[in-house]
């Protein structure tokens, strides 16, 4: 309910920052006055903000009509032009963020396990790159070097074999996650690691194995879960550039045409889907906490029944 | 009386940024089975890291220069990872200080139980499942079987703590190391803990090594005290002796700055001054900076232990021969005269 309230909030303050923004669709020079204003009726843009509003939003709600593209595909329907190319990004971001985690969780579980040793400076300095770094870098150079020298992976996105020309977008996108899982799980690690039910679970005689996979790492865990909400933030930004950058057609690389020839409905459409995707991310996430923390699972039981 | 463990000449110490920390320093003792030894002494004598030593969960930069623990014939500072993760919670123990942190607070507490009685004892789930909340009820908490199913955030810190001890009892170990198990909790709640330790000892005839600086608690549950100060065992012998005819001047430092209960125009009394740094350990006896009865002789040489009786004895020059005759102070005379009207047992 409040997920579809926060939905709601996001589209009308698109609508209205949107209509504040200076420019139009119809900047090209070669039109007239006459065409321009003919243009305008044409997609109703000469009426008011409100009647506007409502009729999109009618659109919306009931058919799931985003509207038309003005300029990019000239009155193809905003939701079918988002049709192709929505999976291609979901899929790029869903495969980022799961290999970027996992391949995080390792490397802050090794480096928090061997701490002070060379595989935790490691981490450290792969961290430290990885956030520090933006993600077209690491694109650029994974493409020159295994696309293009080593002609490992196809050089930029080949619709043909999504899977393969998918690898180097999804590591070059994921480097950021895993930088900040890692560090994050570090942090986390240590920190149960030292603490006094660990020292119990020793005292118990659990062998490392045990005290670190049944006692530590579910622990750590749950605060990890938090970044994936910023980072589901940063996939999303990320993949603008990425897309670009890999030639790959999905809705990042559409979104930064529209918004540099002001397509409006365009903007709106993939705007509201960014917004979706936080906040099922954001499900997830307090779903997730539920799962791995019994503290929280233990209260919300006791508000059920 | 049996002897079930003996640690002779430990040497502990640990690696810092600033120098190695010396933090025990040549400890003696020995434990008797069925009996409670409690250890004494302020923060940072060294009380901890020797029972972490006994259960081979030294931190990792923590390490034992000298000495030996011998407990069944073995030599526990000798043995691999492996062997000693063997002895630890089947054979030797442990309860902690604070029963709010010692639980993990993502699994349940009867599991927590059970995985104790799975490590160490070929039970199916089943039959484990069954020991554990048997156990939950020996240690004194209604309801076992809901317990079993409870996660620690549900259960107040008296329970925690009772549910600490059930883990620590899951094997039937010989020896039980009680690191302030009481410290962290209220006063009623303490003494119910005392009484539930007493008790179960009895039942199962456990030797305990108690840890404590409060020495109220010690009156109550100990046959014999050891007294620490910086890394070094200064003063043991029973309940009695060490109350009542206390000789190292730490020791009597230490009874005299228990608050008492009928007397409040008493001031409180603290001695004077901190605990010496353990990167530099002081030469002779550690405490003498500190103490208004020190000799000459105890700035420049360790005392060795004086024999007092059988059971008693003191790391002081103050008991050689050539010595000169210093008494404890007199409020702490006038003390123990009024103790010893009472019984020290029962306070
Ligand atoms: N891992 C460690 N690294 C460095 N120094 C340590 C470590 N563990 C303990 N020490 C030092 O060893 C000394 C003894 O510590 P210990 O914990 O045994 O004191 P304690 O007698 O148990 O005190 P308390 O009453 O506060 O529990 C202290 O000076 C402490 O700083
Ligand atoms: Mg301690």
């Amino acid at each position: 309910m409040i997920s579809l309230a926060t939905l709601f909030v996001i589209l009308t303050l698109l609508f209205i920052l949107l209509e504040l923004m200076p420019g139009s669709p119809f900047n090209d020079e070669k039109l007239s006055e006459e065409q321009k204003e003919l243009l305008y009726k044409k997609y109703d843009l000469d009426k008011p903000l409100q009647v506007r509003y409502v009729t999109y939003l009618k659109n919306v709600i009931i058919e799931g009509d985003f509207g038309q593209s003005y300029t990019i595909q000239k009155n193809v329907d905003v939701s079918k032009l988002l049709k192709d190319r929505l999976p291609i990004s979901v899929r790029l971001g869903i495969q980022s963020l799961i290999v970027g985690s996992i391949i995080g969780i390792l490397l802050g579980v090794i480096a928090a396990v061997y701490k002070n040793s060379k595989w935790d400076t490691f981490t450290t300095i792969f961290a430290v790159i990885g956030v520090s770094v933006p993600s077209y870098v690491f694109a650029l150079g994974l493409s020159y070097f295994l696309g293009y020298k080593l002609k490992l992976f196809p050089f930029t996105y080949d619709i043909y074999s999504p899977v393969q020309s998918s690898i180097l977008p999804t590591f070059a996108l994921s480097m950021f996650v895993i930088a900040t899982v890692a560090r994050f799980m570090r942090t986390e690690l240590v920190e149960v690691l030292s603490s006094d039910y660990i020292l119990l679970a020793e005292a118990k005689g659990l062998n490392t194995k045990k005290v670190i996979f049944k006692h530590s790492i579910r622990n750590a865990l749950i605060p990890v879960i938090t970044v994936l909400g910023p980072l589901t933030v940063g996939l999303m930004t990320g993949s603008l550039v990425i897309e670009r950058i890999f030639g790959i057609p999905g809705i990042g690389d559409l979104l930064v045409t529209a918004i540099s020839v002001n397509d409006f409905n365009i903007i709106i459409g993939i705007a509201f889907f960014y917004s979706l995707f936080y906040i099922l991310m954001a499900l997830i996430i307090d779903t997730l906490y539920g799962v791995i923390d019994p503290r929280i699972r233990v209260a919300k039981e006791g508000r059920n029944g | 009386m049996e002897k079930i463990l003996q640690v002779n000449n430990l040497h502990v110490s640990f690696k810092t940024h600033n120098g190695m920390v010396r933090a025990i320093r040549g400890v003696n003792f020995d434990l008797y089975k069925g009996e409670t030894l409690a250890i004494v002494g302020e923060s940072g004598s060294g009380k901890s890291v020797t029972t972490k030593v006994l259960m081979g969960i030294l931190a990792k930069n923590g390490m034992i220069d000298d000495g030996e623990v011998l407990f069944d014939g073995m030599d526990l500072t000798k043995l691999t990872k492996q062997e000693i993760t063997a002895i630890r919670g089947k054979k030797i123990a442990m309860i902690f200080q604070d029963p709010m942190t010692s639980l993990n607070p993502t699994m349940t507490v009867g599991y927590q139980i059970l995985e104790s009685l799975v490590e160490h004892q070929n039970l199916s789930k089943k039959e484990a499942k069954a020991k554990a909340i048997e156990l939950i009820e020996l240690v004194g908490i209604t309801e076992p079987e809901k317990r079993y199913k409870q996660y620690p955030h549900q259960l107040s810190g008296g329970m925690r703590q009772r549910i600490v001890i059930a883990i620590a009892l899951a094997c039937n170990p010989r020896i039980l190391i009680a690191d302030e198990p009481t410290t962290a909790l209220d006063v009623t709640i303490q003494a119910q803990i005392l009484e539930l330790i007493k008790e179960l000892q009895q039942k199962i005839g456990l030797s305990i090594i108690f840890i404590t600086h409060d020495l109220g608690v010690v009156a109550n549950v100990a046959d014999r005290v050891a007294v620490m100060y910086a890394g070094k065992i200064v003063e043991y012998g029973t309940v009695q002796e060490i109350f009542l005819e206390p000789y190292h001047p730490y020791t009597w430092g230490l009874l005299a700055s228990v608050p008492e209960m009928e007397d409040t125009s008493n001031e409180l009394y603290a001695i004077p001054g901190a605990p010496p740094n353990l990167l530099e350990p002081p030469k002779g006896d550690a405490f003498a900076v500190r103490s208004e009865f020190a000799l000459k002789i105890d700035f420049e040489e360790e005392p060795p232990f004086f024999k007092i009786s059988d059971t008693h004895y003191a790391a002081t020059w103050l008991l050689h021969e050539n010595a000169p005759a210093i008494e404890m102070p007199a409020m702490l005379k006038e003390r123990i005269k009024k103790m010893k009207k009472g019984v020290p047992h029962e306070r």
